[in-house]
């Protein structure tokens, strides 16, 4: 299984800044290894953030994107407590989902 | 509002490689480039790994590192990381916070202490005690290093650590203190700290184990001496060695009062 993400959801008014961490060596399908064999491209394709269950953002990603990859983003209307969850799918089928409380 | 938000994170992908400004010096770009990736430090996610796995029961023994004894007493791990290397009255010898790691996972788990010291590092087990090193240097961000000097052997670490510095060999003649003796150098953009004395907070010893975000991969002191012999064409020393343990004692003896800003960032 995926190493645990790191989310952290910070209130400042009526908006929160959420910054996540994910564990993820996105692989661009360009590198090669030792051997002088391709490396198969292996990256995250699907972000999505929820606010209490309720999606608030999607993205799709490709392989330019860096290993181990930090996303930071805003989100109106979230209070101490809220509940902050982090999913991500790769092109291989795997996938991690992590929650966080808003502080 | 789905759209600015995925641009803004779109944005910030992208200033990673935004170039440098005219008025400023590149020093200073760099600074700033750094000062904006140390928010999100990969080094966290080593951090939690590490913490994962010092609770977690593994090994033939199936046991957690949590009564594994660092220097200030079975399953302390606060600011044991600024007091290392030291001399162990167990194994009878000094030793720094991958050699003791080792011990630990030998004697609480039964796996095989030699064996992951031959792995070579960044894989299999290596990655496991490279978290294990994150997490407990992190429990000691922010402290003072204060080596022990007291015992023989410590002293006497101390100075083959100094002699090994500034031993030159090699087909390049190289030594430690090639690079690392002089103040205000640099190889291309990388300002080379002074180590033959105190280089200060935050610098030198007291930066590593740090994340590099170039090979993205987490480093920890024995990777770090390791590949500076490697790069003086010397053969490694190996992992946990005690020629190693011996350099990180003058260096960690060096930056004693210095505060220890590990797990950091590089670039």
């Amino acid at each position: 299984m995926a190493d645990p993400m790191r989310i952290r959801a910070q209130v400042a008014g009526d908006k929160a800044t959420v910054r996540v961490l994910m564990a993820h060596d996105m692989e661009s399908g360009q590198r090669k290894d030792g051997a002088g064999k391709i490396i198969p491209a292996w990256f995250i394709q699907t972000v999505t953030v929820t606010h209490n269950g309720k999606t608030v953002l999607t993205a799709e990603w490709g392989p330019a994107v860096s290993k181990n990859p930090f996303m930071q983003l805003v989100v109106k209307g979230v209070k101490v407590g809220d509940k902050i969850g982090v999913t991500w799918k790769d092109n291989k089928g795997g996938t991690r989902s992590d929650e966080a409380t808003a502080t | 509002m789905r759209m600015t938000k995925a641009l803004s994170m779109i944005a910030l992908v992208c200033l990673a490689s935004t170039p440098a400004w005219a008025q400023k010096t590149v020093t200073e770009s760099i600074e700033e480039y750094r000062a904006m990736l140390a928010d999100g430090n990969p080094a966290d996610l080593y951090e939690a790994k590490g913490e994962g796995l010092w609770k977690q029961k593994r090994g033939p023994k199936n046991a957690s590192l949590e009564q594994c004894d660092l220097g200030k007493g079975p399953g302390v791990v606060k600011g044991v990381f600024v007091e290392l290397p030291r001399y162990f009255a167990d194994t009878k010898k000094v030793q720094d916070l991958e050699s003791r790691l080792l011990t630990c996972m030998e004697t609480l788990q039964g796996l095989n202490a030699g064996e992951i010291a031959k792995t070579p590092i960044g894989k299999g087990e290596q990655n496991n005690v490279t978290a294990l090193a994150t997490y407990v240097s992190a429990e000691s961000k922010g402290m003072k290093f204060n080596l022990p000097q007291a015992h023989q052997t410590e002293k006497a670490f101390y100075e083959v650590g100094k002699r090994l510095f500034f031993q030159r060999a090699g087909s390049h003649d190289f030594s430690c203190a090639t690079c690392h003796a002089q103040e205000n150098t640099r190889i291309r953009l990388q300002d080379l700290p002074k180590l033959s004395s105190n280089p200060g907070d935050g610098v030198g010893f007291a930066a590593w184990p740090a994340y590099r975000i170039t090979p993205g991969q987490m480093w920890t002191m024995q990777k770090r001496l390791n590949d500076c012999y490697r790069q003086q064409r010397f053969p490694y020393p190996g992992f946990a060695s005690d020629a190693t343990v011996a350099l990180g004692v003058y260096l960690g003896v060096n930056s004693q009062g210095s505060v220890s800003v590990a797990p950091a960032f590089k670039r």
